[in-house]
């Protein structure tokens, strides 16, 4: 049909402003874009740019070398050894089963690692690198570099492991090494993030946590662009991490190896301090367990087989376990009452054999009692009645404030494990921690070192240390870190009377050296070597049988604590025996010996000895040698 | 019939036709095209393979289809629209029944030597026939009711057979274009405020339709809405494509990373890089600069068609050029508000730039003919 003009000329104009009104419309829409591309672009290019590098840069660390640790002659007590694994990828592989099956025609291939293996490579991306096997020998590793044409995809890589190279020697102090578990990183709130590289060791117990910081060293990183789904594409750039650092301990492995042997079969923990800086000479636990086995994993059945033993060797018992310290307490009540003034050295006190308290009667170890007894006479020959009398006139609080003044009560600050504070109980503690009030009893029972008092075998040794000083010895572990020196731990006086202090330390050579004491079986004849010492037997149950007719886990613990040489203290020492029977028996015998080998920093002469026993030590002396010998040839032979 | 009242001897003949053809076109869409190949070049790692080749083959495919189309008189195509539009709504159908299924949509229709996407066709058919129509219709009935349902039932069709293949992006696109069209040629106001007052009533109807069973979109579309209103609610999942196209975008700054050093591309951060999300590319790696060249070669291209359209008196040309003009302009405006993060991935190519047969052909078809009408115009 044909429009009129005036239809057309209408229709025309009506478009003319519609289009225009659109176009203009389409064109300020365009404006808005580009407006838009100017904000994204212009104003906030900066972030976009940082999302952007953060979407491409993948930080890649490179664990750094842990710090060794040194015994106090720059024996090596923890190394890093090179281990090796084999590793594959399956888009270098092609026929995965089939590399792996000529792979394990060369070395051992354990069936549930290539299980995991084929597995993780089934469902990881084809350029993720897989671990095939861990901790392959070196002949291995070169069997599969020269086979390498044949092994499409499979690489041998080189890491490091924690090493021990003295084995169970150190292994309650040390500790060791393993992988980062997710415990480990609760611990943190905000966790390194070298600690998220596969493998990386942390110190898990012992000096190796304590010392994590230190040892642990930075780590080193390279940038590495990587594209959406995590291929690495290419470097960008490396800066290398910083090893840890060196740490030397104060200990000698020579005297704590002897004590190792020393210890031997026993439950038994041997403290020696260093009376000049507070140095601990050796600090071992019997018995021990190898700490490599936890590096490389401990099995369930060998884990099972030390956790069953009931000589507790994972236990470091010189720190993590409190015993009633026995007649060794009583050299703190004796002091505790000196300093009080409230008696004179030459007093004496009857000893029937026992003492009526309230209603309740103590017993003397000796039935038949001392007869009178005055200070020196009671730690000579330990009678317990002169000790029920001193704790009536004394009072527990200041025996706890003598105690505490010894170190007793507090954890040593040590950094081992599980370090225990032992419990110096007195009045405020007993409302406190049991609800009920003090008596007279719990003084009694306090003065010889039973009932509620703990110590521990390191507090002994500090208790020891510091009344044969006169000074606040606190034990150093660590020598130097990362070639820095320590600060010396000698202490600073004691608030303690030296006349005091020396009448104590009389008594205690008196103990040792006296045809009458508790000790004088294991004295040193040594002129210049002599040691003053004062044993103790701590019941585990309350009953009046001979050690002897019960089953070991009845039997008492024996202690025995010691300072030598008398005349110019050197070394304090303390020794416990768990179930050993008597401290004068069993405790003291072992004191001595490693006395001995600390002062003569080796092999004691058979002079230093008793005329009778050195027939017997020579023997002793001469088996000890021959299982050390053994050993370290079997450690040779490990490595 | 219309064409008796061209003056014909004023209108080119023959080979002549070529020296009438609006050339300054062909230069535009020819640097657009051409922004297109480089960077299907740098996203393929700077190879003519994948991509870049086979496009410009197609491009030049493209351009011999344009040629034919102008210098086939306007009148004729006039002609043909109807037809035109029912064969792309046959296929259409055709394509629900036998359609071949790709991406979870059923697009396409295997012709052997090249798929076919009839939606594709269908979006010039829906202007040809709008314009048709409305060139036909007088004046004065142009607004009456009767008069205005043909038309919506003409866009209604195409709309509705795109949504359930489904491809919303299309849909949307054919709706939005013929409603416009009916804008332009004159329908009342009172309609469109009506059908704004529907479409919004539409749009709160579908998500009241979600998780029952007569759901009116599929669960993707649901999700991709949400993550364009809110993309951190799932930046590693259906929101990592907003996200990681933003980044690439902003990223590019004032002049960009530079040719082929676009991380996000190169590193396939960015999705769909050689198609939806092309322009993101383009703009990391050419910045500002180069994203807003762009949009001005396609703003000229705009106006080029406006000017025409306003200088044609022919009604079916104006018509036909303004619409094709804005089916032009709703491609890269609805594109680039997808990329930037301004409306919903709804999967809407870049014209002339990303990587695609269909939509290539169609619209340099749809170049014909607004250059045949600009040939053929009466003077």
């Amino acid at each position: 049909m044909r429009r009129t003009p005036r239809d057309s000329a209408e229709s025309s104009r009506r478009m003319t402003r519609r289009g225009l009104l659109l176009g203009g419309a389409q064109i300020a829409f365009a404006g808005v874009l580009g407006l838009r591309m100017r904000h994204m672009q212009v104003d906030q290019a900066a972030e976009f740019r940082l999302m952007a590098e953060e979407n491409r840069i993948n930080i890649h660390l490179i664990p750094p070398s842990r710090g060794r640790i040194f015994d106090r002659e720059g024996r090596l007590i923890a190394e890093n050894e090179q281990t090796y694994r084999i590793t594959m990828r399956r888009e270098d592989a092609g026929d995965v089963e089939d590399v792996i099956g000529r792979l394990s025609a060369l070395v051992d291939l354990r069936p549930e690692d290539v299980t995991r293996a084929l597995e993780e490579m089934r469902t990881s991306p084809p350029f993720l690198q897989v671990t095939v096997a861990d901790r392959v020998s070196w002949e291995a590793i070169s069997r599969v570099a020269v086979n390498a044409p044949a092994l499409p995809g499979v690489y041998p890589e080189v890491g490091l492991s924690r090493f021990y190279p003295q084995h169970e020697t150190f292994a309650h102090v040390v500790g060791y090494v393993g992988p980062v578990s997710e415990r480990d990183l609760a611990r943190y709130e905000d966790p390194e993030p070298v600690l998220r590289i596969p493998r990386f060791q942390i110190g898990k117990v012992g000096v190796e946590a304590k010392f994590e910081e230190q040892l642990r060293g930075s780590a080193g990183a390279k940038r590495v662009e990587v594209n959406a789904v995590g291929r690495v594409m290419r470097e960008l750039d490396r800066r290398e991490g910083e090893a840890g650092a060196d740490l030397q301990l104060t200990l000698d492995s020579e005297l704590q190896d002897y004590i190792k042997a020393r210890l031997g079969e026993e439950s038994a923990s041997a403290v020696v301090v260093d009376l000049e800086h507070g140095d601990v000479l050796a600090i071992a636990s019997s018995p021990s367990y190898d700490p490599n086995k936890f590096v490389r994993g401990i099995s369930v059945g060998d884990y099972g087989v030390l956790r069953e033993n009931n000589h507790r060797p994972l236990a470091s018992k010189t720190v993590q376990d409190a015993y009633p310290p026995g007649s060794t307490f009583k050299i703190v009540t004796a002091l505790a009452a000196l300093e009080a003034g409230l008696i004179r050295p030459d007093e004496t006190v009857y000893c029937p054999g026992h003492m009526e308290i309230g209603s309740r009667r103590f017993h003397c170890w000796k039935r038949a009692g001392h007869g009178h007894v005055n200070l020196e006479q009671s730690l000579r020959d330990s009678c317990d009645v002169y000790y029920y009398d001193l704790a009536l006139k004394v009072g527990i609080d200041r025996i706890a404030e003598m105690g505490r003044k010894l170190g007793l009560g507090t954890a040593p600050d040590v950094p081992m494990s599980a370090v225990t504070a032992g419990l110096m109980p007195d009045r405020d503690w007993k409302r406190r921690e049991r609800g009920a009030e003090w008596r007279i009893g719990d003084t009694v029972n306090a003065s010889i070192g039973q009932g509620y008092v703990l110590t521990s075998p390191l507090q002994q040794a500090i208790m020891v240390a510091r009344v044969a000083t006169g000074r606040s010895v606190e034990p150093r572990l660590v020598r130097s870190v990362g070639g820095l020196q320590t600060p010396s731990r000698g202490g600073t006086p004691l608030d303690i009377d030296e006349a005091h202090l020396k009448l104590i330390r009389k008594a205690m050579f008196v103990v040792s050296n006296s045809r009458r004491g508790t000790a004088y079986r294991s004295r040193i004849i040594a002129e210049d070597m002599r040691l003053a010492g004062k044993t103790g037997t701590s019941q585990v149950l309350n009953r009046v049988v001979r050690n002897q007719d019960v089953p070991w886990e009845e039997r008492d613990h024996a202690l025995f604590v010691n300072f030598a040489p008398y005349d110019a203290p050197r070394i304090a020492v303390s020794i416990v025996v768990e179930h050993g029977g008597g401290g004068s028996s069993t405790a003291a015998p072992i004191a001595r010996d490693i006395t001995l080998q600390a002062l003569y920093k080796g092999t004691p002469p058979l002079e230093a000895y008793p005329a009778g026993d050195r027939e017997r030590i020579k023997a002793q002396q001469e088996r000890l040698e021959a299982e050390r010998a053994k050993r370290a040839a079997e450690a040779g032979r490990r490595a | 019939m219309s064409y008796l009242e061209y003056t014909v001897k004023t209108v080119p003949s023959g080979w002549r036709k070529v020296l009438y053809l609006n050339w300054p076109l062909i230069i535009l869409l020819t640097a657009v095209a051409c922004v297109g190949f480089l960077m299907l070049y740098s996203v393929a790692g700077g190879a003519l393979q994948p991509w870049a080749e086979p496009q410009m083959e197609r491009f030049g495919l493209g351009l011999a289809a344009m040629f034919i189309t102008a210098m086939v008189p306007i009148w004729l195509w006039r002609n043909l629209s109807a037809l035109i539009y029912l064969v792309a709504l046959a296929l259409l159908v055709a394509v629900e029944l036998f359609g071949a299924v790709g991406m979870g949509a059923q697009r396409w229709i295997d012709l052997g030597f090249m798929r076919l996407q009839p939606s594709e066709l269908m979006k010039i058919a829906l202007v040809m026939a709008l314009a048709a129509y409305y060139d036909w219709l007088p004046m004065k009935r142009v607004s009456r009711p009767i008069w205005v349902i043909a038309p919506l039932i003409l866009i209604l069709a195409p709309t509705f057979l795109t949504l359930t293949q489904p491809d919303l992006g299309t849909a949307i696109l054919l709706m939005t274009a013929g409603g416009l069209m009916m804008f332009l040629a004159g329908v009342h106001w009172a309609y469109f405020a009506v059908v704004i007052a529907a479409a919004g009533g539409g749009i709160y109807t579908v998500f009241l339709s979600r998780g029952t069973p007569w759901q009116l979109l599929k669960d993707y579309q649901f999700r991709r809405i949400d993550t364009f209103l809110d993309p951190s609610t799932d930046p590693l999942g259906a929101g990592y494509h907003i996200t990681q196209a933003k980044i690439a975008m902003g990223s590019g700054g004032w002049t960009g990373r530079g040719f082929m050093q676009g991380t996000q591309s190169r590193l396939n951060f960015l999705p769909e890089k050689h198609t939806d999300f092309i322009f993101n590319t383009l703009a990391e790696e050419f910045g500002f600069v180069g994203g807003f060249s762009l949009l001005v070669l396609y703003v000229l291209v705009l106006l080029f068609c406006i000017v025409a359209a306003l200088q044609n008196r022919d009604r079916y040309s104006s018509l036909l050029i303004l619409g094709i003009g804005l089916t032009f302009f709703l491609f890269f405006a609805v594109n680039m508000s997808m990329v930037m993060g301004l409306a919903p991935v709804v999967g809407v190519p870049l014209p002339l730039v990303s990587y695609g047969g269909s939509a290539m052909l169609v619209l340099m078809i749809a170049f014909g003919l607004v250059q045949s009408a600009h040939i053929h115009r009466p003077r």
